[in-house]
């Protein structure tokens, strides 16, 4: 006990899929670990856990605290704390990007734009609304209706050479209007590209953006077309940091080892 | 989360005799429904229900049924009754649960009170256009129903400054009531019981206003949802010796909280408004979420819009017509703003929540701009969250909480 150095984890039960970071006392990411979350959230965190502790090369016992974010944050065994994934997230940018950003989200099954300033402080947040047009979901639903991988999107919209427009708001509307474009023969790169452009088209109408843009979550991760799109939408640059897909689980991370020392320190004082 | 889970909420001792007030309320127009001894009138929430009483009516309101039906979430299965009938499920989910459960034959009023399987049938039908054009549609189906007449008055809506050029033609519409209730009524009309009337809705106005101002003290001894569950008699009772009686009650209760420092949310550590109408489906959860976040939701406009400080017994017509008028949802974007920027102030508080109600956009303010613009005047920050009055097929609990406790954590964040 007490020979391996000291670690924090956070992990983020996202509706599609678990992210787990784990960080050491100076805030450095020694191990993750992404997988499907899965119908049982707990066993899913767990085996995070394993890799992203074996990733780390750190023992159990090295955790000094652990707080988990997201959908499914009160589904962890192995967590003392939770925060909301919108506090995760903010924390975790602000981590990669210390200044006054808005934060573009987009995830499984929801989207977020949290603004912070200077101090990392959050100023305001919006969640997107009860529709699953702009996340990943819509993406995964016209995967499945083109017939196409979901990890090939990202090289055919790249392929585009006229994007088709879909100007419909819900997804079964877009899902018929990729039809009526499947049927008067359009592209199906064009249609991809329309499909990113979309998402991105959704999740701008929700807030306001301020001068410096940060782009997280899985649909980033996973189709950086989409930055390099939003990037000409928006007019200029927009950061992306390395590992957009574990923003929230090193935020979680990063509350943890704030709420340990806190922590310690309430206890040194009552001692 | 272990702070979260011990939520306390400190119960109301009056709720009992609102209770009993209430129950002989209904089972006085059940029984003028059985022997049509009494003429019994519908009336709109902040319609001229004391007209109707001044003239011997016993006074049901939709609206009230209406909320029933939502906090017995028995809404949610009724609403698609009417939907299919052509009322859409974006219109009014009082109007759609209400005109669903007349269909259905199924009412909240026959599990709370025994021997009551109906609401009451109308002898007339009287709306007031001020909070929406919904009732007049609401109120022309039933009149097509019963076969009873159906009368209104005609508001202007979105009202800047309440003026002369207002109120003489909303008060003359009142007037023109009298002949054709004296006719359904068989009674002369009678100043002097008018008077008398609008002099005890002015006592149950000032008392219920009083209720709520005691929200400003620190800590509350009041939240907002033990308010949209007391307002009960100001709603269907204001006009009556007998809401007077409950609100004198009330208030003492309240008044001994804040000298003995009792908090409704023990442990209060945020105060915040809340704008918009409640969930009443989620009455319970939602005060339970907040409770556990230390946080109390402690005064809303919702609960204060049956406030009507201008009725004056001495010139009812008038005084009616403005009270009427002066209302919040009556009112422009720039009268709602600074009504609600003196309330921030009032009762100290530290966010606001916007409840954006899918099927009422009249009770609904965060759709053209107004969070922004308050934000940015008060600094005050805000959260809206999608939901609906009656409908919870319109409602993601999980994106409701999720947004709550990110908001609570922002809060923190500032302290
Ligand atoms: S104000 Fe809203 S809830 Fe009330 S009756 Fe009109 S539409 Fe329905």
């Amino acid at each position: 006990m007490g020979a391996a150095k000291p670690v924090y984890v956070g992990v983020d039960v996202g509706s599609s899929r678990t992210k787990l970071a784990v960080m050491d006392d100076r805030r450095n990411l020694l191990g993750f670990a992404v997988r499907k979350s899965g119908t049982d959230f707990y066993a899913t965190a767990e085996r995070c856990l394993e890799t992203g502790l074996q990733m780390a090369g750190v023992p159990a016992d090295a955790i000094r605290y652990c707080v988990s974010t997201g959908y499914g944050r009160k589904n962890v065994a192995f967590s003392q704390d939770t925060r909301t994934e919108i506090s995760c997230h903010a924390k975790g940018c602000y981590y990669y990007f210390p200044m006054a950003v808005s934060i573009i989200d987009i995830g499984g099954q929801d989207n977020k734009i949290i603004k912070i300033d200077d101090n990392g402080n959050r100023i305001s947040f919006k969640m997107n609304r009860k529709c699953a047009a702009g996340t990943g979901a819509f993406l995964e639903e016209m995967s499945a209706r083109l017939d196409i991988p979901l990890e090939d999107m990202d090289g055919l919209a790249r392929r585009s050479t006229e994007m088709v427009k879909l100007g419909s708001f819900c997804t079964v509307f877009s899902g018929t209007e990729v039809l009526e474009n499947i049927r008067s023969g359009k592209k199906v790169t064009d249609i991809v590209k329309g499909l990113f452009f979309s998402v991105i088209k959704r999740v701008m109408e929700m807030d306001s953006l301020t001068e410096k843009v940060v782009m997280t979550g899985g649909v980033v991760a996973n189709n950086p077309y989409i930055v390099e799109m939003a990037a000409e939408i928006i007019g200029h640059e927009i950061l992306v940091p390395e590992y957009p897909q574990l923003t929230g689980a090193i935020g979680a991370a990063l509350y943890a080892m704030d709420i340990r020392a806190k922590l310690a320190d309430t206890q040194s004082t009552e001692a | 989360m272990a702070e979260e889970k011990k939520s306390w909420r400190k119960p109301i001792k009056a709720t009992k005799e609102m209770g009993r007030i209430m129950a002989e309320y209904f089972y006085e127009l059940h029984d003028a429904d059985q022997t049509r001894k009494q003429k019994i009138a519908w009336c709109t929430s902040v319609g001229p229900a004391e007209i109707l009483r001044a003239m011997g009516f016993l006074v049901h309101f939709p609206e009230n049924h209406g909320a029933m039906l939502g906090a017995s979430r028995m809404a949610t299965d009724l609403i698609p009754v009417a939907n299919a009938q052509g009322y859409s499920p974006d219109i009014c989910s009082y109007l759609t649960a209400d005109i669903g459960s007349y269909l259905k034959g199924e009412t909240p009023l026959a599990k709370a009170y025994k021997g009551i399987d109906s609401v009451p049938k109308p002898d007339v039908l009287v709306y007031n256009t001020n909070q929406c054009r919904d009732v007049q549609d609401w109120f022309a189906w039933y009149a097509e129903e019963f076969k009873v007449p159906l009368l209104g008055i005609h508001t202007h809506r979105n009202i800047v400054d309440v003026t002369e050029v207002y109120i003489p033609s909303i008060a003359k519409q009142m007037e023109e009531l009298i002949p054709p209730l004296e006719e359904i009524s068989g009674k002369k009309f009678d100043m002097d019981e008018l008077k008398h009337v609008v002099a005890l809705s002015r006592k149950c106005s000032d008392l219920w206003q009083e209720v709520l101002f005691t929200a400003a003290n620190v800590p509350s001894p009041i939240t907002f949802f033990d308010g949209t569950i007391h307002m009960g008699p100001a709603v269907v009772l204001r006009g009556t010796q007998a809401a007077v009686d409950y609100y004198e009650l009330l208030l003492a209760e309240l008044k001994e909280r804040i000298q003995n420092g009792v908090a409704a949310v023990e442990g209060e550590r945020f105060r915040l408004y809340w704008e918009g109408m409640p969930v009443w489906g989620r009455l319970s959860s939602h005060a339970k979420l907040f409770a556990g976040l230390k946080t109390n939701v402690l005064a809303s406009t919702y609960c204060n819009s049956w406030i009507f400080a201008d009725f004056d017994p001495e010139d009812p017509f008038m005084s009616m017509a403005k009270a009427y008028t002066e209302l919040f949802i009556v009112r422009s974007d720039h009268a709602k703003e600074k009504y609600i920027e003196e309330m921030l102030d009032f009762f100290k508080v530290d966010g606001i929540i916007y409840h954006d109600a899918k099927t009422c956009p009249y009770n609904t303010n965060c759709r053209y701009g107004m969070p922004q613009r308050l934000e940015k005047k008060t600094g005050i920050p805000s959260l809206i969250i999608n939901g609906d009055l009656n409908d919870l097929r319109m409602i993601s609990d999980e994106q409701t909480k999720t947004n709550v406790e990110a908001f609570i954590e922002q809060l923190e964040e500032r302290k």
